[in-house]
């Protein structure tokens, strides 16, 4: 999940009764599955509430870069840097696209990434995890976007159109990314040496709870969970998502030939899912917090991409303006 | 046949193309905008996708055991043939784009001789790679526009970066002996032509922003053609080399 611990600003869940006409009319399209569109009148909750999943959502993509970028220039075949590559720009541009929805709701690009560089903001705490050897970044594409994916197949059908459709199209990529990201680990599982398959057990087992943990708290620590699921902005719960994510990754894992650092993870027949392992959770609301591995370099570094380029927009800004006035003149 | 002067000027194209795309890399994350990391992994792309073609040609004719890979990550910087240009460090964004511009203009030049080569396999790969570098040209050569002609610091900062780069495009209007024999046999592009065609569309962008062009550059002992590269080859391919040289029996 790449947004995590979205405020609503609501205590409690109105019902239709107490609602204003405007508010019943709303809330009766969403019960009836019809898409919320731009213009469309909505609860000024819910419109910040999208502004704030979508824009962190957004702003996870493009720190979600950097964990990647740092292997970008040591990736180990011309094949794998070409792979490696096009999803980093795959990740900008749906960048580009989650902002793009997010200002369909009035809310404004740069504002928000301000907001993302004064730590006001929040990203996925999975790229405040440091990416210290070449499978963490088949882990990443296998482990992280694979969680991605289990929330964001859900959020095709979420209530707010521009944000639905971003997903629809996000999904097609991302699904991409995560099988070439399991054919690396196989890859090296299969045909490498002991070292490449000690490098990928390594890789998992530093990533494996931290990718359980973008599914956001649990259901009973997760207090805005029923207000979003209400306006549908939210399909599944927290917790449902994690089950899904670990049902269908343990198979997964197993197929590598590679064990999760859970010694309770293990199959329930009776309930027809996989037990496990309780997460960290002062480890989880630490990162979240800003005191992850990783927080400072990852908001440090693209402040200061955006501050050290300033000159570059001005001038193009710049030369724009020029160029306009001559084509006036 | 043409072997011996062919595999050299393979790998003056692909290793030119890969050390560029490299640089590239470094700017992940680290771009003045989000449309500007597109831009700049998009082309990085290309230009390492074109360095395949061009070091698997050059590995089939070598046919040592060598694939590309191995021309790519196990080869010192003494065996590196790239254009010293494209191994300058990124600088600023300025210094980025004018180098990015006069490696542009030279290889679209020499793609488009190339497009025409009597040697199939070189045509092919050429005419692929002339589509994306049409529109690399067009990105740098607008670049070096709004920064030479946008704001007073953007352009300070362009007039600083073309005399810091500007010593090396000796190699872009230069050729070695087997170079001219390729291009007489009609397999490589005519230097002349591609120096000639590189001028003329530098001095264009920079006349559209009155950015004065510097005297042609001389040759001085550097040269890439014969590894003598300046010192920031081997740090570059140090890092982009450390994990094969490391695990030489790894499958990745």
């Amino acid at each position: 999940m790449y947004a995590q611990l979205v405020e609503t600003g609501v205590k409690r869940i109105k019902s239709l009764e107490e609602m204003s006409p405007e508010e019943r009319n709303f809330q009766e399209k969403i019960d009836a599955e019809i898409k919320i569109e731009a213009k469309n009148w909505m609860p000024e909750a819910y419109r910040q509430t999208l502004i704030r999943q979508i824009s962190q959502h957004a702003h996870s993509e493009i720190v979600g870069m950097l964990p990647e970028g740092n292997w970008v220039t040591r990736a180990p075949s011309l094949k794998r840097k070409l792979q490696l590559m096009a999803k980093i720009q795959d990740e900008a541009g749906h960048g580009l696209y989650l902002y793009s929805a997010m200002e369909t709701l009035g809310a404004d690009r740069d504002e928000e990434i301000a907001k993302l560089h004064s730590g006001k903001a929040k990203y996925s705490s999975i790229f405040n995890y440091p990416t210290l050897s070449w499978a963490d970044m088949g882990a990443v594409g296998w482990l992280v976007d694979g969680a991605a994916i289990v929330n964001q197949v859900v959020l095709q059908r979420t209530s707010y159109g521009p944000y639905s459709r971003a997903m629809i199209r996000i999904c097609k990529e991302e699904s991409f990314h995560q099988r070439q990201g399991y054919e690396m680990l196989l890859t090296m599982m299969r045909q490498g040496t002991q070292a490449q398959r000690e490098m990928v057990q390594d890789a998992i087992n530093r990533l494996w709870w931290p990718a359980l943990m973008m599914f956001g708290p649990s259901d009973e620590h997760s207090p805005n969970s029923a207000q979003s699921m209400a306006w549908k902005i939210k399909r599944q719960t927290n917790d449902e998502l994690r089950q899904r994510f670990i049902d269908q990754t343990v198979p997964q894992l197993e197929l590598l030939g590679c064990t999760a650092p859970d010694p309770a993870l293990k199959w329930n027949a009776e309930r027809g899912h996989y037990d496990f392992g309780e997460i960290q959770w002062d480890e989880f609301y630490e990162v979240i917090k800003g005191n992850g591995p990783c927080n400072q370099e990852r908001v440090a570094t693209r402040r200061n991409a955006i501050e050290s380029g300033a000159w570059v927009r001005e001038a193009a800004v710049a030369y724009a303006r020029k160029q306009q006035n001559k084509n006036a003149a | 046949m043409h072997k011996e002067a062919l595999v050299p000027y393979l790998l003056l194209l692909g290793d030119s193309a890969l050390v560029q795309g490299q640089r590239l890399c470094e700017w992940c994350g680290r771009a003045p905008a989000i449309e500007e990391e597109l831009a700049l992994m998009n082309v990085g792309l290309d230009l390492v996708g074109q360095a395949r073609n061009w070091l698997e040609y050059a590995a089939e004719l070598l046919d040592d055991g060598r694939d590309a890979d191995a021309l790519a990550f196990r080869r010192d910087e003494r065996a590196y043939r790239n254009l010293l240009l494209v191994e300058q460090p990124n600088g600023d964004f300025a210094v980025t784009m004018a180098k990015q511009f006069l490696y542009d203009a030279w290889h679209f030049a020499v793609l488009q001789g190339l497009a025409e080569s009597a040697d199939a396999r070189i045509a092919g790969i050429a005419a692929k790679a002339l589509k994306e570098v049409t529109y690399h040209l067009r990105r740098s050569g607008e670049w070096v526009q709004r920064l030479g002609g946008g704001t007073e610091e953007s352009r300070q900062r362009m007039l600083a970066a073309i005399p810091a780069l500007w010593r090396f495009t000796v190699e872009l209007s230069a050729a070695s002996d087997h170079e001219v024999r390729l291009a007489n046999a009609g397999i490589a592009a005519d230097p002349v032509a591609v120096g000639a065609a590189w001028l003329k569309q530098v001095a264009a962008i920079f006349a559209s922003v009155e950015l004065p062009l510097p005297k042609a550059a001389s040759h001085f002992y550097l040269d890439g053609r014969k590894g003598l590269h300046t010192e920031h080859l081997g740090l570059l391919l140090a890092e982009m080399q450390f994990l094969p040289r490391a695990y030489p029996d790894a499958t990745w």
